[in-house]
């Protein structure tokens, strides 16, 4: 698992509020957790899990796009190279998750992210890129806002980081589009 | 003067606490599209449960939807008031719920209400 992470002493650099961090966030950076983690903290379980279930979502969307036969080479391509990055998004959450002591949601059906994201009206490719662009677009948004919720400051760099691959993926996305870049500056978040 | 006192405390009684401010349905819209849209939608429940008839529902509410339990107990209605204040801090709101994303401009806040004010 590529790491989320570094440089690794910037974040066991930490008070004793900072130990049960310290094991979410050395399996979100693909190391093992200390032997002795605290007691997690449910409410950033639970912040996780909602960026896990986005996740979730995300894979499932490329999937749908990437077998509708509507995308054709090179976009083809870059879809599964985006859904290669949810599926590492969502390892690192899951350990992270259990790490803290919670259970990671589970995967919905491809069918009922058909449903959720009304595939059905998906005919050309760029109806999917649309819809690609407006999913990642919104997960930026979603990890940039949960970012003050987080009671582990470290986790909140980690939706950071998460935050600027999906602004990578809607970047390149509306450049595919001919999308207009944001005309004014911090467009995201807020 | 002690009646003038009474009237005080009276009107106090019966004001909202935070009268949320008229918003623009329109910019709420644009909104939605970019910051909630990554986990609503109006008409399916995704990783949040849909939005249509969110005014006057109570929290917790949309059947088939899989909530905390903090939101299963909840026995607040959604209007204008405490959408705002679910928005500003989900968490001061219902401790224990699991959104967590917080709308920090009072503004955004208004209009985002005005929006799903719309979806009924």
């Amino acid at each position: 698992m590529q790491s989320l992470i570094q440089p690794r002493r910037n974040f066991l650099a930490v008070s004793g509020a900072g130990v049960l961090s310290a094991t979410a966030v050395a399996v979100l950076a693909g190391r093992a957790a200390p032997a002795k983690a605290q007691t997690a903290s449910m409410a950033d379980v639970n912040i996780l899990n909602v960026a896990l279930g986005l996740e979730h979502e995300a894979i499932g969307a490329y999937e749908l796009g990437a077998k509708s036969g509507l995308l054709q080479k090179p976009a083809l391509d870059v879809a599964v190279l985006f859904q290669s990055h949810h599926k590492a998004h969502r390892d690192a959450l899951a350990a992270a998750i259990a790490s803290l002591g919670g259970k990671a949601v589970e995967t919905k059906s491809l069918d009922d992210y058909a449903k959720a994201l009304n595939a059905g009206t998906l005919k050309s490719q760029t109806d999917v890129l649309m819809l690609a662009a407006r999913l990642e677009l919104g997960a930026t948004n979603a990890y940039l806002g949960v970012i003050p919720a987080f009671k582990d400051a470290k986790l909140g760099q980690v939706a950071a980081r998460l935050a600027a691959d999906e602004t990578m993926h809607w970047t390149a996305l509306s450049g595919t589009l001919s999308r207009a870049l944001p005309a004014t500056a911090l467009s995201f978040g807020a | 003067m002690r009646r003038f006192a009474c009237a005080g405390l009276l009107i106090a009684a019966i004001t909202p606490v935070a009268a949320v401010a008229a918003g623009d349905g329109a910019r709420g819209r644009e909104l939605y599209e970019t910051r909630c849209i990554g986990c609503h939608s109006i008409e399916a429940d995704r990783i949040g449960p849909r939005h249509r008839g969110l005014i006057g529902r109570r929290a917790g509410s949309v059947a088939g939807f899989e909530y905390s339990p903090a939101l299963r107990a909840a026995t607040l209605v959604w209007d204008a008031a405490t959408l705002d204040r679910w928005l500003t801090d989900p968490e001061a709101t219902i401790p224990g719920q699991r959104m967590s994303y917080r709308v920090g401009a009072a503004r955004d806040r208004a209009d985002l209400i005005a929006y799903l004010t719309t979806a009924r």
